[in-house]
């Protein structure tokens, strides 16, 4: 089951098959680039591709060779073509766009498209509690994504979205958006700040002013009072914000949807990859793909051990250059033989046992590995953060 | 310099970088040197994911301390956990219960913005107060994060004017600002992004909210090939040339050696000389860019398997400093 084909098969089928494709993975795997090399290759495919980050990180605009990147779909196809022959494809159809999400562009979009008149989109955009809620609260980025995720769906200006996840396990949480909204929203606290509710909070009422009156000790009665006239402002938008994280979480948990893990080939990466694993088949969401990124190359059959017998060999007087050069080889074999050691639970299937790597975080692997196609891409000889690196990192993950 | 003044000269180190550039582990790392050089040392993991404590053969952190190894303890700070501290010390200890159970701790801790944070930092200030180690470290938040949370105090301070948790913003932004206390220690790699981003987020956490910054880590640093002066981006006349296709050939009629070896010799020549390259071209970069002393930490092909000497080459990178 594990082999290059499949996995190569796999990308392919995902980048011109898929509406949504979501690269999850921990930090410095590669997850951005990748994102941008699929979307590449979908658009070359002759597919109206966008990549968006999700990332408040500059990453994706330098993985581009871009000096900025914004909350609207910047076309990126003319730039690509001058580099990467994207029009003399199959396909002349293909595009590909990028952007970077605003969350608070965003927020403020959907305020003023969705309030029922000016004066309540400007209660809350002044409202200092909203202010504040739409550029810091951890949480918003989430939302937003699943919002601005929806809204490029149904443009219909784009076959497929590829979606960059910042590199921490809340990643997935814009997955659970629609249910913590309603939690929220039906939340005693949130009726109890809003009035809303009625009979029961009238029941509560004497407690609930108690409680409230404790909080505004805390973070002072101005900071509540915003809070409150946040949300009775806000009264009257909650059933649509609702509804459309209900219809992007339809959409993510779909067959439209496609999730690639990326990892590199180190023990830690892995075990977090297995966490994803287990977090997505919680929400019986298969993964399509697991990109082990940045593996060293191999220049030669021949083991480190081996390689090791033979520098001894060469006499100490010798050729400065070959010896050199033969180090390299060494430290790179080695290196590439360690990577083998630490995908060995993805050919296994096995769990990797706890004392593995020194940032092992428990076995995470319910999930069998080994039923996921699985693709390499290998260590390039430089960064990628300009169009032609990306070209590189594309043509090794889908050229033989 | 002394590595144990590097270390108590300011009691909180908070050591921040974009993801994946090795902070965690330099965080733990910099807590078994300064455990050596017979410092008591507290290590702080914010909101954690556990990757703290494995480095030391533990499972996870709590919220409560744990011993990691002789002179070293850990824990892992939650907001919710800091405010029902925080209400029990601040006479609403009875309220804690009603106000946790009615859900309106979890809407304050999500809705009110910055919470979260001042709620964290206020409890490493209370650490620090307490002068419960002769070190804090903290593995604080990836970068775009680490700003946004380093910078919750003052926004803070615009949202809420009066009340308990505006005093806590005042004394975490007192505690950040001062150079005898509180210090940030950035981590990357030699690579583009991370330096960018380094260079950028040093600049605003100076400017904006008035941080002191420690040295550099610059992690993953590839060794130096013997016979070759990386450190000037020079060449060395002996390294094989990329462009000399005769170097293979030389090997193979002159000294016996197999062909394909040969040809696996050069290539590994060429993609390491030019990974180097690049490396040092960063590096110098970062130099240019940002006037701070630098730490390197050298890549280890085979992967982490002893943080005891990534400490030792951190104490040897201090002394030598
Ligand atoms: N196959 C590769 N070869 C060489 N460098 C790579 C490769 N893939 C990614 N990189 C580099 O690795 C670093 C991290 O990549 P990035 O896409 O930002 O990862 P993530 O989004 O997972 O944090 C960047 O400096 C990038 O240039
Ligand atoms: N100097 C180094 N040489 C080799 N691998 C390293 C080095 N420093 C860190 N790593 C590895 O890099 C990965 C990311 O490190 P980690 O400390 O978890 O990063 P962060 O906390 O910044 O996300 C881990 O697999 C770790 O073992
Ligand atoms: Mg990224
Ligand atoms: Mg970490």
């Amino acid at each position: 089951m594990v082999n290059e084909r499949s996995g190569r098969a796999a990308l392919a089928e995902l980048v011109t098959s898929r509406s949504v494709l979501v690269c999850v993975g921990s930090g410095g795997v590669g997850k951005t680039s990748m994102a941008a090399a699929l979307a590449l290759e979908a658009a070359r495919r002759g597919r109206r591709t966008i990549v968006v980050t999700i990332d408040p990180a500059r990453r994706l605009a330098d993985a581009l060779g871009l000096e900025r990147l914004g909350g609207e779909p910047l076309p990126i196809t003319e730039l690509i073509a001058a580099s990467s022959g994207l029009r003399s494809g199959s396909s002349p159809t293909g595009s590909l766009h990028a952007l970077m999400l605003d969350a608070k562009a965003t927020f403020d979009d959907l305020v003023t498209r969705h309030a029922t008149d000016r004066a309540q989109a400007e209660r809350i955009l002044a409202n200092r509690f909203y202010h504040s809620i739409s550029t810091t609260l951890s949480g918003t980025q989430e939302y937003m994504a699943a919002e601005k995720l929806g809204e490029l769906h149904t443009s219909g200006r784009f076959d497929l979205i590829v979606v960059d996840t910042p590199p921490t396990r809340q990643a997935l949480d814009f997955l659970d958006a629609p249910g913590q909204l309603a939690r929220f929203l039906d939340h005693p606290a949130y009726r109890l700040m809003t009035g809303s509710g009625s009979a029961v909070s009238r029941v509560a009422g004497a407690a609930g002013k108690r409680l409230l009156r404790a909080a505004a000790r805390l973070v002072g009665s101005v900071a509540l009072d915003d809070a409150v006239e946040f949300f009775r402002a806000f009264e009257g938008l909650e059933a649509g914000f609702l509804t459309r994280a209900l219809a992007v979480r339809d959409l993510l948990v779909s067959a439209q949807t496609g999730f690639v893990v990326v990892t590199s080939a180190r023990p830690e990466p892995i075990a977090e990859a297995g966490y994803f694993l287990d977090r997505l088949a919680a929400q019986d969401i298969p993964v399509d793909a697991i990109v082990a990124n940045r593996m060293t190359p191999r220049f030669t059959r021949l083991t480190a051990a081996e390689l090791r017998r033979i520098a001894a060999a060469q006499d100490a007087g010798g050729d400065q250059v070959l010896r050199t050069g033969l180090a390299e080889l060494i430290e790179l074999t080695a290196a590439a033989e360690a990577e083998e050691r630490a995908l060995a639970p993805l050919h296994t299937g096995r769990a990797i046992p706890f004392q593995q790597g020194p940032f092992q975080q428990g076995p995470f692997q319910q999930v069998p590995f080994q039923q996921v196609p699985f693709q390499q891409v290998p260590l390039l000889d430089h960064d990628v953060h300009d169009l032609g690196g990306l070209e590189q990192l594309r043509q090794s993950a889908f050229d033989d | 310099m002394d590595p144990s003044a590097f270390f108590t000269g300011t009691a909180v180190h908070l050591v921040a970088g974009k993801g994946g550039v090795g902070r965690t582990t330099l965080t733990a790392a910099l807590g078994i040197a300064a455990a050596r050089v017979g410092l008591e040392v507290l290590l702080v993991e914010i909101e954690g994911r556990g990757g703290l404590a494995a480095g030391f053969g533990h499972r996870a952190l709590g919220y409560e301390e744990t011993v990691l190894a002789e002179r070293i303890r850990g824990r892992s700070l939650r907001a919710e956990d800091c405010l029902v501290e925080y209400l029990g010390g601040h006479g609403l200890g009875l309220l804690t219960r009603p106000m946790v159970d009615s859900g309106l701790v979890e809407v304050i801790t999500r809705g009110t913005p910055g919470i979260k944070d001042i709620l964290l930092l206020g409890k490493i200030r209370q650490l620090e107060q307490a002068r419960c180690a002769d070190v804090i470290l903290v593995d604080t938040p990836a970068s775009g994060h680490a700003l946004s949370f380093l910078r919750s105090p003052q926004g803070l301070l615009d949202a809420i004017d009066n009340g308990p948790v505006n005093d806590q913003a005042v004394a975490a932004l007192h505690l950040l600002q001062d150079a005898a206390r509180c210090q940030v220690l950035l981590v990357t790699t030699p690579e583009e992004t991370p330096v960018s981003e380094t260079i950028e987020t040093a600049y605003r956490l100076e400017d904006e909210i008035g941080l002191h910054l420690g040295p550099v880590l610059v992690n993953g640093v590839l060794a130096r090939t013997p016979h070759r002066d990386t450190d000037t981006g020079h060449s060395n006349p002996d390294d094989p040339d990329p462009d000399d296709p005769d170097a293979e050939g030389r090997w193979v009629r002159e000294l016996g050696i197999d062909r394909d070896l040969a040809h696996a010799v050069q290539q590994a020549a060429v993609f390491g000389r030019r990974r180097r390259d690049a490396q040092r071209r960063q590096v110098l970069r970062l130099t240019e860019q940002l006037p701070l002393p630098r730490l390197e930490v050298a890549h280890r092909p085979d992967g982490i398997d002893d943080l005891g000497a990534l400490a030792e080459e951190l104490l040897g990178g201090l002394r030598a400093w």
